[in-house]
């Protein structure tokens, strides 16, 4: 790779490349995103290269891993290009016949195409596949197409394109004019206007001036960031060094959770390759322009995804965040002005620039401009990453893209934006998701996972795993969160153990009410979201787990039951060897029978027995 | 105190305060925790009051100030994990090894830990060993993955 002096080399390097590359060349893509890298995508890939030498194909058929391909539910999945041919639940051991059927004899391995699971179908090309359809991708465009390890691939797609035109064609003003037209809006989740943040910063006294990535993407259920960051690591340096000409800021940091050890290594990599190539350092292509780029690992704290928890941490400090105002545009990192934009809204940004604010303007809703990607988890069919306009329903999502709910099960609730969000139920599933639509119903946008629900999640024990995920990590700064959290989790204890009272929930309610107001950050005063949400949608199955002392959903374990049915009980004593307490006891081949001072309801036996003769209620 | 093997990993940075927390982490990878001696050294070359390292290394969960085992087990427990059986697995590897979570095997092969989220829910339950991935983990398949760890 050159260290490119000016654009027209930049560009001269990239006729050639592109010269080189024939669009028609037999390509096999092993997916090593977030969903198949645990399902052994490294040795798919190696089964792959193994069969290609075998059969001398080495050279004539590239062989490529590469980022998320969106659906993970189905992975290991492996895309064949020219014709698209979508290959599911790829195994080391397919490679071969996919070799000899597709690659040498242009036929189909039928059994690893996607079946409709409704019809039982056969959709042979990725763009028959109703998963892909309805989406449009932009800041996952290219996670298919390129090996995220190689700068050749991102220049060949059309990457660092947009330097040309902002250094050459545009003062910095003019940058923040387009990115404020797009009404681009921060998809970390707040949604502030992207273009307001970076021109407060301009504007804002101080230098140096900063630009930071926040990539602590911690919200449980989320993996949209770690998709972009391990799949298009350039997308972002790019998006940053736009972002630095715009604000006049030299040097940038993209935060990392350290849970991510494979993003880490893509960035880096990135990073170095960038500067090699001169899009970091002095004098970036001979403008008069010089920015470059250092990784901060984060190191197990989810508070650090507020972004003044960030900044104290790249200092050096603990993660505590600071009253604002003063805004981290006016007095940031250092005390200095600071744009920080998560890993989504610096994916967008060469997009918009290469294709103009219009553009950007024409997908998604008049307040919530351009698409959004979503991690579509839980109990829906096709789980995966997709990126669709903003505006898209809910039913749409998970339906249309997701399959629907696994088993046919009847849909009951979707959790939005991670512990900062809330539950929202059925009677709104036809509810256009924007920013603030899911604002208006008691959730947020979060950063975009999804968690899809259906009859066996029980809503409280949902509102109690997401306090007890808030009070393991609320930093103890501030006591309406600290404490407010605490309260919250003995209250959700008490419910969930049959102790809970009716006036529990006015309590619930005051507590909420008093953290969300008095709270210094997101975190404390978001963190209610899940309880008021679920006490007003799912108010009954409160009712029912402190009146009844029953769990409708039957989790919340200290108010299950467990007992057998002496009828169907054969006495084959498998639940006896299950039982860690010795609960169960009878005479060989007669029923059994259950200890209930001893059953710690651990559910083994229920597990164990083959004749269903175990019930729970 | 192993000097040259902590002047090993000092001399990668500048030596200013801010470089604290790679430095600590770069200790906590290669010891498997912050010993305390190494941990003064680190405050008189960063010029940072040992105390704000002590802070530092207790507000984090990467940090541990007292030996892990060899191997980090980390279980997911994201939402989605939550509901598709992460609690269970981690009973199951509580119950196989004999420690809590937080906590380190007298062998000293392995350590057990809980995470927020690894970001591969469409595979739920999942858990790392070291820097592997493992893909929706029954319970049965805890002895499996163990073993190939154990010694």
């Amino acid at each position: 790779m050159p260290r490119f002096e000016s654009i027209d080399h930049l560009n001269e390097y990239r006729r050639k490349l592109k010269a080189t590359r024939d669009p028609n060349q037999p390509t096999v893509l092993v997916c090593s995103g977030p969903g198949c890298l645990p399902m052994g995508s490294e040795e798919v890939a190696q089964a792959f290269r193994e069969a290609l030498a075998n059969k001398g194909l080495n050279g004539k058929v590239l062989l490529k891993t590469c980022g998320c391909q969106g659906l993970c539910a189905l992975g290991v999945k492996v895309l064949i290009r020219p014709q698209e041919i979508a290959y599911q639940r790829v195994t080391p051991k397919d490679a071969g016949e996919i070799v000899e059927t597709t690659l040498i004899e242009g036929g189909i391995v039928d059994r690893l195409v996607y079946h409709d699971p409704v019809s039982g179908e056969a959709r042979v090309h990725k763009s028959d596949i109703p998963f892909y359809q309805s989406q449009v991708p932009i800041v996952l465009r290219k996670l298919d197409l390129i090996d995220p390890e190689s700068l050749d691939d991102y220049l060949a797609v059309g990457g660092y394109r947009s330097l040309r035109k902002v250094f050459f064609s545009m003062t910095p003003e003019e940058v923040i004019d387009q990115v404020e037209l797009s009404g681009l809006r921060g998809r970390g989740g707040a949604g502030f206007l992207t273009g307001r943040k970076w021109r407060l910063a301009r504007q804002a006294e101080g230098y140096p001036k900063f630009i930071i990535c926040n990539g602590d993407e911690g919200d449980p259920g989320a993996f949209m960031d770690r998709a972009v960051m391990e799949g298009d690591p350039h997308a972002v340096i790019e998006g940053m060094i736009i972002g630095a000409y715009a604000i006049g800021a030299r040097q940038g940091y993209i935060y990392v959770r350290h849970e991510y050890p494979l993003a880490v290594k893509r960035l880096k990599l990135a990073i170095e390759q960038a500067r090699e190539a001169g899009f970091l350092g002095n004098n970036i292509l001979r403008a008069k322009f010089s920015f470059d780029i250092k990784i901060s690992q984060g190191a197990g704290a989810f508070v650090c995804g507020e972004e003044t928890a960030l900044m104290a941490s790249i200092e050096g400090f603990i993660g505590e965040p600071h009253p604002r105002p003063p805004y981290p545009a006016q007095a940031g990192l250092f005390g200095l002005p600071t744009v920080i934009n998560n890993v989504e809204t610096w994916a967008n940004i060469p997009e918009i620039i290469n294709m103009g604010a219009e553009w950007f303007t024409s997908q998604g809703t008049e307040t919530s401009k351009g698409t959004k990607v979503f991690s579509l988890v839980g109990a829906v069919n096709h789980t995966g990453l997709v990126e669709v306009p903003m505006g898209t329903t809910l039913r749409q999502i998970i339906y249309q893209l997701g399959g629907g709910l696994r088993n046919n099960h009847p849909f009951k609730a979707v959790q939005t934006g991670g512990p900062s969000g809330g539950c929202i139920p059925a009677q709104f599933l036809d509810l256009p998701v924007d920013y603030d639509s899911l604002q208006q119903v008691g959730s947020i946008m979060g950063s975009g996972g999804m968690i899809v629900m259906d009859h066996t999640s029980c809503m409280v024990d949902v509102a109690r795993y997401f306090i007890e995920f808030l009070y393991q990590e609320s930093c103890g700064k501030c006591t309406p969160c600290r404490e407010g959290l605490k309260q919250l989790r003995h209250l959700y204890e008490e419910i969930t153990h049959g102790r809970g009272e009716m006036a529990h929930l006015t309590l619930m309610e005051d507590l909420c009410a008093a953290m969300a107001t008095a709270s210094i950050c997101g975190l404390g005063q978001s963190a209610v979201n899940p309880v008021l949400s679920t006490l007003k949608y799912f108010r009954e199955e409160y009712e029912s787990h402190i009146r009844d002392k029953k769990c409708p959903a039957l989790v919340c374990r200290p108010l299950l039951k467990y007992t057998i049915d002496p009828e169907t009980c054969t006495g084959c004593l498998a639940c006896v060897r299950e039982c860690p307490v010795g609960a169960i006891s009878g005479v060989k081949k007669e029923a059994q029978e259950i200890d209930q001072e001893l059953c710690i309801k651990c559910g083994l036996c229920f597990e164990a027995c083959q004749f269903d003769a175990v019930r729970r209620e | 105190m192993d000097l040259p093997r902590l002047e090993s990993i000092l001399s990668k940075y500048e030596g200013e305060s801010t470089d604290l927390i790679p430095v600590l982490q770069d200790i906590q990878d290669t010891y498997h925790y912050l010993p305390k001696d190494e941990l003064k050294e680190v405050a008189r070359r960063l010029k940072v009051p040992l105390t704000q390292i002590y802070s530092v290394a207790t507000f984090y969960k990467m940090f541990s100030l007292v030996p892990k085992g060899e191997h980090q087990l980390r279980v997911c427990l994201g939402t989605t994990c939550h509901l598709r059986g992460g609690p269970r697995l981690l009973q199951s590897l509580q119950n196989r090894l004999g420690i809590e979570p937080g906590y380190t095997t007298k062998d000293g092969v392995f350590s057990l830990e809980t995470v927020g989220c690894l970001g591969s829910c469409a595979q739920a339950p999942v858990m790392m060993v070291d820097d592997k991935y493992y893909a929706r983990v029954t319970v049965d398949k805890v002895p499996k993955i163990l073993k190939m760890y154990q010694k």
